[in-house]
């Protein structure tokens, strides 16, 4: 016997009081979107529970991008059968056949929300163990750490069997908190903080700063293919490319060299809090990890912060290099990272950077100059694409 | 024209050699260059890694494109024991197995490694005791064919795999070349370290390949220079090659889907016209075979006779592996099968392609049996 469904359980959704519907439908669309090209795969959903009916779809290949989605706890593929002993004691004999092999051992799980039915939970793991181990000469039981846990659950309107639990993402549906906007340079971290953020159910657009021709066309593919790999989650993302070069040759000729890196950053925080505004998003995301660099000091962040109130989120702040590191390989995103091509952060970077910039004087140096036009304009030149996990060939589709 | 000679090479696809040449002059630049033309030449060459590796079930990173199988099965050999000969100079193989790993190992031997040969059933067929028997503490590598490209046997990589998964520190070369497109492969659930499979004998160019190297497996590169492949393979990359192949995967997976049953048939008709003939002997086993090969002898008549007499009527089949047949020695394979010699001298092997029909098998059937009856008479 073939799984013929997956069940999924919510984990943290199932805490929620009235919103609880809509993490739920939100979970919905995002499981149909990660399953979206098993076309005869549908997806059914009730208070506590979701379930995948495969439909005759690959139930393997399904459970691999379930493993993926934000929102649920775990889940185990399953056969639904009758509420009826003799049928279900076949299917659980039949479903535990494909499993077995000769040494391991086994256990039943019995559970039953539906009270009315004959057998309690004892009775239940006792009736079925039986069954088993007449039926398969040389079966073992082994109730603390067994090869095979089946689990028969008896529900309402069925009873449900299956053998393995698989943990999955966990975190938040996304797009149940909000949006805010990721910035996005190319590197290691932020890609990382990204997916951290959409974990919790944010809906992430990216912002992403190009100097042509001080960067180049590569620097920014790289951006778009960081996306790429993190629209995966979700199904989409909008990127956002700022032109750039124009602000940071003006930095340059205004602010003391030292200096210049601390009004980078705040220049790129205006224009993020600018996009964020026109998008609807209502926070900044960065990839920022205390210490890591100068402009990641404590005393950096206080005279770049400055020019916001909009919560800025760091997901990574506390952790070390080689955490973002291992994240960044789980979620294949090092590797793009790891390119080596010039971007806007590593282009007009002090040989020697304030790492304890202050604010008084950042303030002063900038004051000679009006910046806004040139952020009214970059925001106005942006660029926005929006990034999907398997995107049209810009060169000729039918070299492939 | 009847060509079944398809595990020797394929007729590239129409819709390949357009890659190929649009490729080839719209993009030519070199991958490696900063300019935008080296970038789309890059972009290109980026997409085939994915493309290829998505195909293949594994990770970008993990796809070396080669010049084909030969380098292939040449690097994974030599890479492996030239990068671990210090902790050990034992090798597994088989004595079924392409030349090109045959020549390797010997050549390794030369230079001090000691080589392990596991023989054969009757069928073909390794069996994978054998293979835990053989290993010794300074086992660094065993290297297993897939499919036999002279008689099609199917070898049981999946256990030979589970047997390895004990011994963490050897590594497992499989020779996929006649494999892929037509028998289907987990990489990863049997436990293969590293996997060699040709453009060319799934429509792609020659002078394509790829090897599959798990991630986290060290080899030592043959050829040294500009760092290439993830400084596993240096040399200029092949961009209108490996586009090319990545797009002859794509179409011959595809072609497996709707065709295979196709493909079983003919062979299904090959296979009962020829036991109709009392001088036949079939070799290819009847279970654990590939769908497209298939070799047999007919006592008391030559093969390269029949290979003649079958091209009058515009029908190309061959005697052994074209790698093998220049050098006249008998088939490798079936003196390991244990084949007697003047059987396995006389055989000849047929292999399909998605593109053969039916008609081609009814017209070769009844070319074979023609000139068996009048050779017949002639050998006596």
């Amino acid at each position: 016997m073939m799984y013929d469904r997956i069940l999924i359980r919510y984990g943290e959704i199932s805490t929620k009081g009235r919103n609880r519907n809509k993490f739920i439908d939100k979970l919905r669309r995002s499981v149909r979107k990660a399953i979206e090209d098993f076309p005869k795969a549908r997806v059914q959903s009730d208070r506590d529970r979701m379930y995948v009916l495969l439909n005759g779809e690959d139930g393997i290949k399904v459970s691999e991008r379930l493993k993926n989605v934000f929102g649920i706890q775990s889940f185990s593929p399953a056969v639904k059968v009758e509420k009826d002993i003799t049928i279900m004691k076949a299917a659980a004999l039949e479903l535990f056949k494909r499993l077995y092999s000769d040494g391991k051992t086994f256990k039943i799980t019995g559970k039953r929300s539906d009270k009315k039915f004959e057998l309690d939970t004892n009775e239940i793991n006792y009736e079925f163990g039986g069954h088993l181990l007449t039926n398969i000469p040389g079966l073992k039981v082994d109730v603390k750490n067994p090869d095979i846990n089946l689990q028969i659950e008896v529900r309402e309107e069925a009873a449900y069997l299956s053998a393995e639990t698989i943990r999955g993402a966990a975190g938040l549906p996304v797009g149940s908190s909000g949006k805010a906007m990721l910035m996005l340079s190319g590197g290691i971290d932020s890609p990382v903080a990204g997916y951290l953020s959409m974990k919790r159910g944010i809906e992430v657009e990216g912002v992403h700063f190009a100097s042509p021709p001080f960067t180049s066309e590569r620097a920014k593919q790289k951006v778009v293919d960081l996306t790429k790999k993190l629209s995966e989650v979700s199904g989409q993302m909008v990127l956002h490319v700022v032109p750039f070069t124009e602000i940071q040759q003006m930095i340059h000729k205004q602010v003391p060299e030292n200096y210049t890196m601390t009004t980078t950053r705040r220049l790129m925080l205006r224009v993020t809090d600018r996009l964020r505004e026109k998008n609807g998003g209502l926070a900044i995301i960065t990839g920022e990890s205390l210490g890591q660099v100068a402009s990641q000091t404590i005393e950096s962040m206080y005279a770049i912060n400055e020019v916001t109130n909009t919560p800025i989120l760091r997901p990574l702040i506390t952790t070390d290099k080689t955490e973002i590191m291992d994240i960044a390989a789980k979620i294949d995103t090092l590797e793009i990272s790891n390119l080596p091509y010039e971007d806007c952060c590593t282009v007009f970077v002090p040989s020697s950077p304030k790492t304890k910039p202050k604010l008084e004087k950042v303030q002063h140096y900038e004051s000679f100059f009006d910046f806004e036009p040139l952020i009214e304009k970059a925001v106005n030149e942006t660029e926005t694409i929006v990034v999907k996990p398997i995107m049209e060939q810009q060169i000729e589709e039918d070299l492939f | 024209m009847i060509y079944f000679d398809n595990s020797a090479t394929t007729k590239p696809f129409t819709e390949v050699l357009d890659s190929f040449i649009k490729v080839s002059t719209g993009y030519f630049g070199n991958p490696s260059s900063l300019h935008q033309i080296g970038g789309q030449a890059e972009k290109l060459l980026a997409q085939a890694h994915t493309q290829l590796a998505k195909l293949l079930g594994v990770k970008m990173s993990e796809v070396v494109f080669t010049s084909g199988g030969t380098e292939g099965n040449n690097l994974a050999i030599k890479g492996v024991a030239m990068e671990h000969k210090g902790r050990g100079k034992h090798i597994i193989t088989t004595e079924i197995e392409h030349a090109s790993v045959r020549s390797s190992m010997e050549q390794l031997a030369e230079l001090g490694f000691e080589v392990s040969y596991i023989p054969v059933d009757k069928h073909g067929r390794v069996d994978p005791t054998e293979v835990k028997n053989a290993i010794r503490p300074d086992t660094i590598l065993v290297s297993v064919i897939h499919i036999n490209n002279e008689v099609g046997t199917v070898q049981p990589i999946k256990e030979i795999g589970e047997v390895l998964k004990q011994f963490p520190k050897i590594y497992f070369h499989v020779d996929h070349v006649q494999g892929v497109g037509k028998v289907p492969l987990d990489f990863y659930d049997c436990g293969i370290d590293l996997c060699t499979i040709s453009g060319h004998k799934f429509h792609g160019l020659k002078g394509t390949g790829a090897l599959f190297v798990r991630d986290g497996v060290q080899i030592s590169p043959l050829l040294s220079g500009g760092g290439q492949e993830g400084r596993r393979r240096s040399g200029t990359e092949n961009v209108a090659g490996v586009v090319a192949m990545a797009k002859a995967l794509r179409m011959s997976l595809e072609l497996r889907e709707q065709k295979i049953d196709h493909l079983q048939q003919i062979m299904g008709t090959i296979k009962s016209g020829l036991k109709q003939l009392p001088e036949v002997t079939i070799h290819t086993p009847e279970k654990n075979a590939a769908p497209h090969i298939l070799n047999f002898s007919l006592k008391g008549i030559k093969a390269e006779v029949l290979v003649h007499a079958l091209e009058e009527r515009d029908i190309y089949v061959s005697t052994t592996s074209a790698c093998s047949s220049k050098r006249n020695a008998p088939n490798q394979t079936l003196v390991a099968m244990g084949v007697p010699a003047d059987q396995a001298a006389s055989s000849i092997r047929m292999s399909l392609s998605y593109e053969n029909n039916q008609q081609e098998a009814e017209k070769v059937l009844t070319a074979v049996i023609d000139n068996v009856k009048r050779l017949r008479e002639v050998m006596k």
